[in-house]
């Protein structure tokens, strides 16, 4: 069995900044686990620009965002393992690895950071009716094709999801020569950034129909065609508005779940809106020990703000490591709960004596809110609100709780965030 | 003469308006609601540029395709000549982040730099 103070699982953008901010506070055992053959994770098939405008100030392209970091892994001499995939843990911390150089390895650990990123919600869990051809993508596994294995999923494209990979893959199928004729998004506003939206369809002439979605799939072998609807407000198809277009290829750009199999081996508790796991102040899941940051604890739409939280979450779990000793038996917990308008808040407890002076806390709006405000309350008093111009739920938004205001009194026991208000 | 833009600063996505007046200088911008939609508008207009990401073919390397970009944006209506002239290009590994794969694409001026390391198989 091999002994490593922290085990990171996963090389992508959150293992990488959770393994160094972990060294630079003083661990030196570190080792981070990454099945595919490189560093970086999903950042490799990202080819566009538009990375790293928080953390840089500069606009990079995912690979070069990711060999920022890759370049401080090796710099700090941070042990990693590639091709290698994590098959289980244990209760007692016990990493089990496998590889087809050295098989099955065990690895005890003192902590543990869940860095495992997200998965794209298949076909299978949207009930489209239709054939079965070949041609149906998700844009994920499409971006992969193109960019990094160097081949053409197709010709003529049909996107179902306005999500930022299949906007961003409606510029890149366009840019290799495909026709990408629509982008069909079931909800009345789009899940993708507005600069997506302008750089990726308007420029090229793409139409967005927006309240539509996919009601057929025609062809038995290939992909022949694609029917759209619109649909109504409970999201049914409303009966005469479909549209058929020939295509060959079908997108699905539709969703993402963290990837949390591991996670509930060890039975940590997992969100029901995020399907993430429940997180304190410090990133610490409902296992003592355990960590967790980045895309695997809830879907992010900026890397920079994967790579802060994957800071702290390293940062905490290097507390851990070393601070092992004087930890209390049971400690009070504030409960962060989502009002009205939101859909969830991470993180999800707060531990007072481990808070810094200041906390961010992340959350997302349920749907479109113009001139609206966020109120924060500690057991109904309101303690800080904020107001914007427009909320939407792509785009992640935060408010920054003070120690000063959760310690008044015999002490807070609940922080409600809720949207007040058009 | 008008011309209508979508501004990307904020998921609000303006629909701004600039009037050009008969010399061809902009007269009026309009259907902004803060600053940064002016400016937007005002270079959407006079000059659209975008920086292009694609990739090219590499021999030899740990793996077979490399990421690149235009050193900085070129104007948008060059994008379909800068795809067509990198889809002849094949470099050999090692590669490294900013190596120039493509000098002065389509006369702009700007050149195409590698944005992946890629090592020798």
């Amino acid at each position: 069995m091999d002994n490593y103070k922290i085990v990171v699982i996963g090389g992508g953008p959150a293992g990488l900044a959770a393994a160094l901010s972990a060294k630079r506070a003083g661990v030196d055992e570190i080792l981070i686990v990454e099945r595919d053959c490189r560093l970086g994770g999903i950042l490799n098939q990202c080819i566009h620009n538009g990375f790293g405008l928080h953390t840089f100030k500069e606009e990079l392209t995912g690979p070069e965002y990711a060999q920022r970091f890759i370049n401080q892994v090796k710099e700090e001499k941070i042990e990693y393992w590639l091709n290698t995939m994590t098959i289980d843990i244990s209760e007692d911390k016990v990493v089990t690895t496998i590889n087809s150089r050295e098989g099955l390895r065990h690895i005890k650990a003192e902590a543990i950071v869940l860095a495992m990123g997200c998965r794209e919600r298949p076909r299978g869990a949207l009930n489209i009716p239709g054939y079965r051809p070949a041609g149906i993508y998700n844009a994920g596994t499409a971006q992969r094709l193109v960019n990094i294995e160097g081949y053409m999923p197709g010709r003529e494209v049909v996107i179902l999801g306005s999500g930022d990979i299949g906007l961003i893959m409606a510029r890149r199928m366009t840019l290799e020569g495909a026709k990408v004729k629509v982008v069909a998004e079931i909800m009345p506003h789009s899940g993708g950034l507005k600069r997506n939206i302008v750089q990726c369809l308007d420029d090229y002439g793409i139409p967005l129909k927006l309240s539509h979605t996919v009601v057929d799939i025609k062809g038995r072998e290939r992909v022949e065609a694609v029917t759209i609807a619109e649909v109504d407000e409970k999201l049914k198809p409303i009966p005469g508005t479909e549209e058929t277009y020939t295509c060959d290829t079908l997108l699905l750009s539709v969703g993402l779940i963290p990837e949390n199999e591991l996670s509930e081996k060890i039975q940590v508790k997992l969100d029901e809106k995020t399907n993430g796991p429940e997180v304190n102040e410090s990133f610490e899941t409902s296992k003592e020990g355990v960590f967790a940051c980045g895309n695997v604890l809830h879907v992010h739409d900026l890397v920079d703000f994967v790579s802060q939280e994957a800071e702290t979450a390293g940062s905490c779990a290097a507390e851990y490591v070393k601070q092992k000793a004087d930890k209390k038996e049971k400690e009070e917990m504030i409960i962060l709960t989502a009002g009205e308008g939101i859909t969830y808040t991470v993180p999800k407890y707060i531990r007072i004596e481990r808070m810094k002076d200041t906390l961010k806390v992340r959350f997302r709006v349920r749907q479109i809110y113009k001139e609206g405000t966020i109120g924060v309350y500690a057991d109904g008093e309101k303690i800080a609100s904020r107001k914007k111009r427009i909320f939407a739920p792509g785009e992640m938004e935060e408010v920054i709780l003070k120690k000063k205001d959760l310690v008044k009194g015999n002490g807070v026991s609940q922080i409600k965030i809720q949207m007040e208000g058009e | 003469m008008d011309k209508t833009v979508t501004c990307i600063g904020c998921p609000l996505g303006c629909a701004v308006t600039v009037t050009f007046s008969q010399d061809g200088t902009i007269s009026k911008i309009t259907g902004n609601t803060c600053k940064r939609g002016e400016d937007y508008a005002r270079k959407e207009v006079t000059n659209p540029a975008r920086v292009v990401t694609s990739i090219v073919r590499v021999k030899g390397g740990d793996i077979s395709m490399l990421s690149v970009k235009t050193a900085s944006d070129i104007p948008k209506d060059k994008i379909f000549d800068c795809m067509e002239k990198l889809r002849s290009i094949t470099v050999e590994a090692p590669v490294h982040i900013g190596d120039v794969i493509l000098k002065d694409v389509c006369s702009t001026g700007i050149d195409v730099i590698a944005t992946k390391e890629i090592v020798v198989k």
